[in-house]
Parts: structure tokens; sequence; C-alpha cells
């Protein structure tokens, strides 16, 4: 993503300012120095014009999650949206991410998540499970585990975001962590009833504009979401599976 | 009156990073309600940042291994001033602690025959930090997340804490405020935990977040906590240097222990210079050594040679590279060159994959391909709480530290990895010895009403001045006064010049106004974040002004050598009457079978 211009001396950023009851565009000229991303230019704004602009960010390197936004209306990470990636004399836009309630500014409540997170069963090691297993046995699951939980892709999901279906969809950041878990060499937890009945992966339609936005790089539609739908459908509907989990003494899926 | 809510608990943690994670589950798990502070979301603390791994003895691809030598590492590296109890803990009990890591969930990379793999770092004598790729910490915060919510913790986010109370003595509980709405929140708890983390936001080039401003080490030192240690601020050898948007990032010296060379302009491999006298035989002497240990270390195959000089302790890389370049063999930017595009480029994308990304999107740099620019970074602290090494006790009764919040550890210098294996031994520690005192305990003690207006009004004040300063411009003022005359080396008239500069800082933050509402107000909070950052960093300039050496991360152009004759003791801070009373603090003594741990000659330096 090397910078497609030459650094400006200056940029104009209009960022959305204001609370769930009303909120505008403001326009800020801000100086712009070589390798500034967008979470620079907000916090010049912060302390040079606007002292009280919301916005969140912990590590300003794409490692937390943090500072989600949507940058001239593409959900990204504003610390690693670099000023020389956008046209020099055009404005760049900031706004909060839409999908969730604004609580302010670029600030948003996103503890939705956290309730969704709590409703997936844990971690569970197979009793008497051997603790050693080959890189390759992890390679996988340990893609999914990258995830910096930055809910951008839940942003753009169009389930979530159009259709507001956040009372019976999870949503592409939990099909991950849920991915990560199901194919953890020694995880005896069952989540497929769960998948199915709860977090509603059947809704999902694979359109994959989650897997456009992830700044990790996850393959979530492909890696993720797709095996588990096969796992999902291979409970469900296969008959023999079902009867061969009947006479293993398996409960059926979702009780 | 301000209308405040209150919440209630036996055990109170302060902090949602790997030391405060490890220690809520641990009271929980002891019986006790907890409740858990965090100023960021869930998952966002310092430790997910956190990328080249947790040092601990497993001895999975160096069987020589084992505690003995991670403890006599941990010790030298911190040039003695550890606590020597501490040291041995740590050492002892982190092997458990990753295992038990592991078994909550971790996917740790793994060696040919299928057991967690370990990579060389600095200061580490074998191969002893347990990693997943250079993305070590996120794995521990997530599965240290998840293991706590599934258990019952009861989670308090964006909720930043700006008071401790006690009574009688004893802890009461604690005041913040929730940044989404400004409101205010007491809770009262029968023990406290504090895991607050660092100070690195005072200074004006760090690998820190804003959330890394003292408020656990301030906190403390008000309720009458004594802090030790304080001179001992980490200067990071590798932060990015270019371009300015990026100047402080750090690199993981993860990059050093997979084969990273540093070079200065000439193209001179300096670091050869700079290994300590009594320290060379750990290290390769020739070109051809390191180059067959790193052979070695590609292969995960045992060697007789030894690592390289890259490998030497962060206190002693970070002043060689501060050295080159006042000496005029600096980088265009002023820092050293760090390649590792001589490996195969498959190999450097595998081993340190957000390293190749962070270069690549950040700077525009392919280090697959070009050798990286880097320089110091503040990084880590060393001094902080004092705490009991067995309990993480502080000196008042009902508070525990624990992480980088607490101090004793790592005395001098911190070697890496050793912090993320510290979390989760003292975390525990302190989270089993809270959860005991609070059932000690029949009931909170009563907050008196009063105490909690003086704070409140105190923090609602700026909204009311007029004409006042902007907290920020006090904030950059201290960034620059701290990196230019307490930073990597310090004489004592910079450090006269310092505490005197603070004083007139102090003033002015006391006169700062804020606008806008109480609702998610940055400028606001960063208000109080100042004044605790202006106490640490008072405590740092002046613990340095009195330790008259140069010792591990302190180093004094005015002493430059150590002085063990008449330096062999912790300085220590703590409050009376209102002002900040300095003293020092006798070693305590080391008992003789881990003394004779260091009069046995190692058996690098027999050959
Ligand atoms: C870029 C980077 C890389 C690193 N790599 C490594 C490594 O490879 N190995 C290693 O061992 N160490 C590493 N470290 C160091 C290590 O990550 C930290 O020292 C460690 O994570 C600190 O953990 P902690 O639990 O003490 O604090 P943190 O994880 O920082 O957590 C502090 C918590 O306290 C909360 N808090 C603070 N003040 C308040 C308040 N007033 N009220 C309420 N809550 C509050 C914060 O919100 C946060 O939740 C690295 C550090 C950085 C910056
Ligand atoms: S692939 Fe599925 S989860 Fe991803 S954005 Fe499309 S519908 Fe949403
Ligand atoms: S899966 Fe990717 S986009 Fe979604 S939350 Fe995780 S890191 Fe963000
Ligand atoms: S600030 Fe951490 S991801 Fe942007």
């Amino acid at each position: 993503m090397s910078g497609e211009h030459p650094t400006p001396s200056e940029a104009v950023l209009r960022v959305q300012r204001g609370d769930a009851t009303e909120s505008k565009l403001v326009e800020y000229r801000v100086p712009v120095e070589p390798g500034m991303v967008v979470l620079d230019a907000i916090h010049w704004i912060q302390a040079h014009r606007a002292p009280d602009l919301a916005v969140r960010w912990n590590c300003k390197a794409a490692k937390c999650g943090s500072c989600s936004a949507e940058v001239n209306g593409r959900p990204a990470l504003m610390c690693k949206s670099r000023m020389d990636h956008f046209k020099p004399d055009a404005p760049i836009e900031v706004r909060p991410m839409k999908t969730f309630p604004i609580i302010k500014d670029l600030v948003t409540d996103v503890s939705w998540n956290y309730e969704v997170n709590k409703r997936i069963a844990p971690f569970q090691p197979r009793a008497g499970a051997e603790w050693r297993w080959k890189q390759s046995d992890v390679d996988r699951a340990q893609e999914f585990r990258k995830c910096i939980e930055c809910f951008l892709c839940q942003d753009v999901c169009h389930v979530l975001r159009q259709h507001e279906m956040k009372h019976q969809f999870a949503g592409p950041r939990f099909f991950v962590r849920i991915a990560g878990l199901e194919m953890h060499p020694i995880d005896a937890g069952d989540r497929i009833g769960h998948l199915r009945d709860h977090a509603g992966l059947g809704l999902c339609n694979i359109t994959k504009c989650c897997s456009d936005v992830c700044p990790e790089g996850i393959h979530i539609t492909d890696n993720a979401i797709i095996p588990l739908k096969e796992r999902v459908v291979d409970r469900h509907y296969d008959p023999l599976r079902w009867v061969w989990d009947r006479i293993r003494g398996v409960p059926a899926a979702g009780a | 009156m301000e209308k405040y809510e209150t919440r209630e608990h036996d055990v109170l943690v302060v902090g949602a990073g790997g030391a405060g994670l490890r220690a809520a589950i641990e009271a929980s798990a002891q019986g006790a309600s907890v409740g858990l502070v965090t100023k960021s979301l869930l998952g966002k603390a310092h430790t997910v940042m956190a990328e080249g791994g947790i040092a601990a003895a497993l001895g999975h691809v160096d069987t020589q291994d084992g505690w003995e030598t991670h403890f006599q590492d941990t010790m030298k590296g911190g040039s003695f001033l550890n606590h020597w109890r501490m040291a041995q803990i740590h050492a002892q009990e982190a092997p458990d602690r990753v295992r038990e890591l592991e078994q909550w969930g971790a996917l740790f990379d793994r060696t040919p025959d299928g057991r967690i793999l370990q990579r060389a770092f600095g200061g580490h004598k074998w191969k002893r930090l347990a990693h997943v790729g250079d993305r070590t910490g996120l794995e521990m915060i997530r599965t240290l997340q998840d293991r706590g919510v599934h258990q019952g913790l009861e989670v308090y986010m964006e909720c930043t804490l700006t008071k401790l109370f006690v009574v009688g003595g004893r802890i009461a509980g604690a005041l913040g405020y929730w940044r989404e709405s400004g409101r205010f929140v007491v809770f009262r708890a029968k023990s406290i935990v504090l895991a607050t983390g660092g100070i690195g936001k005072s200074y004006s080039i760090t690998s820190n977040s804003w959330e890394y401003t003292g408020d656990g080490q301030a906190l403390a030192y008000e309720a009458g906590a004594e802090l030790i240690d304080m001179e001992f601020v980490q200067f990071h050898p590798t932060g990015m240097v270019w371009p300015p948007g990026v100047q402080g990032i750090l690199v993981t010296e993860g990059v050093r222990g997979e084969g990273g060379i540093l070079r200065n302009s000439a193209g001179e491999r300096f670091m050869w210079k700079y290994l300590p006298e009594n320290r060379r035989h750990e290290y390769a002497e020739s070109e051809d050594e390191a180059r067959r240990w790193l052979e070695a270390s590609v292969a995960g195959k045992q060697t007789d040679a030894r690592r390289p000089p890259e490998l030497s302790t962060r206190d002693n890389v970070a002043r060689a590279i501060y050295t080159e370049n006042r000496e005029g063999r600096g980088t265009p930017h002023g820092g050293a060159f760090l390649d590792i595009s001589y490996l195969p480029a498959e190999r450097v994308k595998r081993k340190l994959p957000s390293m190749y990304h962070q270069f690549l999107e950040l700077a525009d740099v392919d280090i697959t391909k070009q050798a990286m620019e880097v320089g110091p970074t503040t990084h880590y602290m060393m001094g902080g709480i004092r705490v009991d090494p067995d309990t993480a006790a502080s000196n008042v009764p009902g508070l525990y530290a624990a992480g980088e919040a607490a101090a004793g550890l790592h005395g001098a210098n911190r070697l890496g990895g050793n912090s993320l294996s510290d979390l989760l031994v003292f975390g525990r520690r302190a989270g089993a010895a809270a959860a005991a005192y609070a059932t000690s305990i029949t009931a909170t003690l009563h907050i008196a009403d009063d105490e909690i207006e003086a704070e409140t009004r105190d923090l609602l004040a700026p909204f009311g001045r007029s004409g006042g300063e902007s907290p920020f411009e006090v904030h950059r003022a201290l960034q620059v006064l701290m990196q230019a005359q307490v930073g990597i080396f310090r004489t004592a008239s910079d450090l006269e010049a310092a505490v005197e500069a603070l004083a007139g800082l102090n003033a002015r933050a006391a006169r700062v106004a804020v606008e806008g509402s109480r609702l998610f107000n940055p400028g606001w909070h960063l208000v109080r974040d100042l004044r605790n950052m202006l106490m640490v960093s008072e405590a740092i300039a002046r613990s340095a002004a009195l330790r008259r050496e140069s010792r591990g991360a302190h180093s004094r152009l005015d002493y430059p050598n150590l002085d063990p004759a008449s330096s062999e003791f912790n300085t220590c801070i703590v409050r009376e009457h209102g002002a900040m009373k300095l003293t020092t603090l006798p070693l305590a003594p080391m008992p003789a079978d881990l003394k004779a741990l260091f009069e046995a000659k190692s058996p690098v330096a027999q050959s």
C-alpha cells in the first residue's frame, strides 16, 4: 500500500462530529509530514483544534484493532491509512463505523460484539489428549487467531449493516473465532448447532465483502465460513452421519 | 454533590492486560467476586502489542536450559538490582504458566517434534522465547480474555480509575469515570490489584499507547505505597525512525533473534565493539561463528556456536546505536541499519509477518530486500510499585500490584520476553493473594462522602476554567523535556533542570482548561492522565539524580561506570506530608545456594 501520491504539505479532512442525536461533517486543514496516517491527522486536530474530538486508538501499529472507521467510505484502520494514499486535492472524509450505534464523533458502541462472544462455547481440550502437534496442524487455526477484533468485517457485512440482524447473526468476526476453535487440534467443544440455530451462519451468502476489508488478511469467507458451512451441512443433513452419531452417542446438534 | 453509581466486589483488578486478566482469573477461581476495570475496550491493552515472545525455560530447543540459567540471565541483565526472590519464582514458574496458557487454548508455534517452539532473544543464553510468529501478545491476551469471560468476571470497559480510597490504613475502594458518559463510579472492594502497565507517554519517542500514563504508580503513590527503582526506564534499541509519522513504533527484538544484523552508515557490524568485557565470552567472536549459530537456529538444531553480538542486552544495544550516531556513523535519519534481507524472503515473512507488513505499509520498505532503519524508543518501565515477591502485596494493606506497574523482577534492565512471563507468574500470585486477603476481611470499609466529593470536584474543575492552556500543549512540553533531559544519557545538571522544569509544568497543568461536554472527551481525560505523568516523571528524574553511576538502562555521562562500592541499593520514593521523599533500600541478601550459581564458572567460559 505504498504512497500513490507525493506527500502534500497540507490536507483537508472532513470529520464526522456529533452524537446519537445530531452529527455533521466538520472540515479541518492539517499539515502533513511523510509517512503520516489518518490517525495522525485526527490527533493533530485533537491537539490543535478540537480537544474533545472522540476517537479510539491504542497501538498506532495496526495491532490492537481500536481505530476502525470509514475513510472515504471504506471501512479501514485509521492507523494504517496513509495520507499519501489519497488524492492530494480532495478532502478526506472520516466517519465512524455505520453498523454500530454512535457514541460520539468517531467512537461507536461495539459492546454487542462482546455479548456475541460470550455465547460461544469456550475451548475445551479432549480428555487425555497429547499436547503435541505439528506446525502444519495449526497453520490453519493460527490464521484465524490473527484477528485483532477491529470489527471492520462486522461493519461491512450487509446482513448486519443493511438488515440489522444482530439478534440472529453473529457476523464474520465470530465465524472466524469459531473456526479458530473448531480447527484447534485437540478441541472437543461442539459449536455446530450454535452456528446454525443461533449464530445464523445460513444467512451468510458468501459475498466476501468481509474478507475484502480484513486488515489482517484473513480469508474469512473461503477459509472460515465455507468450511463451517460444510460442517453444518454434514452434521445436519447427512443421514449416514446422523445415524453414525446416534450410534456413538453424540447428542443431536443444537440440543 | 455529583451523583455517582456504586459497585461492590471482593477484589477489584485495575487493568485488563496480561497481568490484570491473569490476576482476575485467579482471584475468581479462588471464589472471590471480581471486578475488572480497563481504560480501553477489553482485549486492546498493551499486552496485545507484544510481539517477540514469552520467556520460559522449557528447554524444548536448547535442552540445556533450566530455571537456574533463566534466573542467572535475569539477574545479570538487571545488573543485580533485581529482587533475587522474584527472579527465582519467575524462572521457576514461567514454564508452568506457558503450559497452562496452552491448555487454555493458546496455539504456539511448534518444534519439528511437535512441542512449543522457542526463539533467541537478547541477554538470554539459550533459545527461550515461546512465541506465535510475531504476535505473541495477541495470542496471550485473547486466550486470557476468553478464559476470563467464561469464568464470570465482571468487566468494566472504558472506565478510568482516578483515586484509591484508604480508610484506617487499609484499602477501601476506588473512584473512576466512564469515558463514554463522563459519569462517576465508586467501587467498594476489600482488596485491589493494580495492573495498569507503564509510563511511556511521558516521552516523545515511544512504542507505548495513550494508556501508558503511569496511572497505577501514581494512584499507589498517592495511597501511600512505595515506588522503587524509578530511574530505570528502558529504551528499546529498535524503534522505527523514518518516516516521521511512524517514529517510535517498535521493531521486535525477534528480528535480531531471527538473525537481524546491525550496521552503521559505513556498513560496519558495530555491535562487536560494544560487548561488555565481562560478557564477551558469551557471544560469537567472529562472523563465521555468528553464521554457524544462525544456521543451526534456522534448522532448529543445537550448536556450540555462540550467539551473535546483536543479541546483547537492550540497554547495551540502545547505547551503541546512540553512540554510533553521536560519532557520526548514523543513518540518514539518525538510527542504524537492521538487516535481515540476506535470509530467504519466505522465512522472513513466515517468522516475522507483522514486521514485514509494518515496514511495507507504513514505510515503503520491503524488509526481505532492504535493511530497516531503527533507533531507540521509550519502551518499558522497570521501576514501579514495591511488592512482596511471594504475594505481590504492596506496603498498603489490601493493595497488590503486578505486571509492568510493579517493580523488583527486572532490576536495572529487563530482558525481552521476561515481561509476558512476569505478567502470568505474578498476575496469578497477586490474584490469589488479593482473594485470600479479601476472604480474611468481613466487610468493605465505609468511604466518607466528603472524600468522594473532593475527588469529583477536582476532576470537574477544568470545565469551569476559562482562558487556561490546552492539556495537549502541557503534555507535549512534558514529552520534549523528558526525552531531552531524562532520556538515554543523563547528567546531574540536566536532571536538576528537569526537576525544576517539572515544577513549572505542574503549575501549568493545574490551570489547564477543557472545552466540550463530559461525553467521551479526550482533552478532559488527558488532564487527569497528565497529573499522573508529571508525578511519575518527577520520580524518574529525582531517582536518576540520586543514582550516581551507570547501570543497566540508567546511563550517566558524568558517572559513566558501574559503582558496586556504593550503589548496591534500590531507590525508593514515598509520599510524606504531600511531598516526594526519596530514600535508598539495601538489597535483600541472596541465599548461599543461589549465590553459588554465579560463582561457578559458566561452561562457555571454561571452554
Ligand atoms: C510494541 C511492544 C512489544 C512488546 N513485545 C514484548 C515481547 O515480545 N515480550 C515481552 O515479554 N514483552 C513485550 N512487551 C512488553 C509487554 O507487552 C508489556 O510490558 C506488558 O504487556 C504489560 O502488561 P500489563 O498487564 O502490565 O499491562 P497492560 O497490558 O498495558 O495493561 C494495562 C491495563 O491497565 C489499564 N489501565 C491503566 N490505567 C488505568 C486506570 N487508571 N484505570 C483503569 N484501567 C487502567 C489499561 O486500560 C490496560 O487494560 C512489548 C511492549 C510493546 C509496547
Ligand atoms: S461473506 Fe457472509 S459474513 Fe462475509 S460479508 Fe458476506 S454475508 Fe457477511
Ligand atoms: S476478522 Fe479481520 S476484519 Fe474481522 S474483526 Fe478480525 S481482524 Fe477485523
Ligand atoms: S491504533 Fe491499534 S489498530 Fe489502529
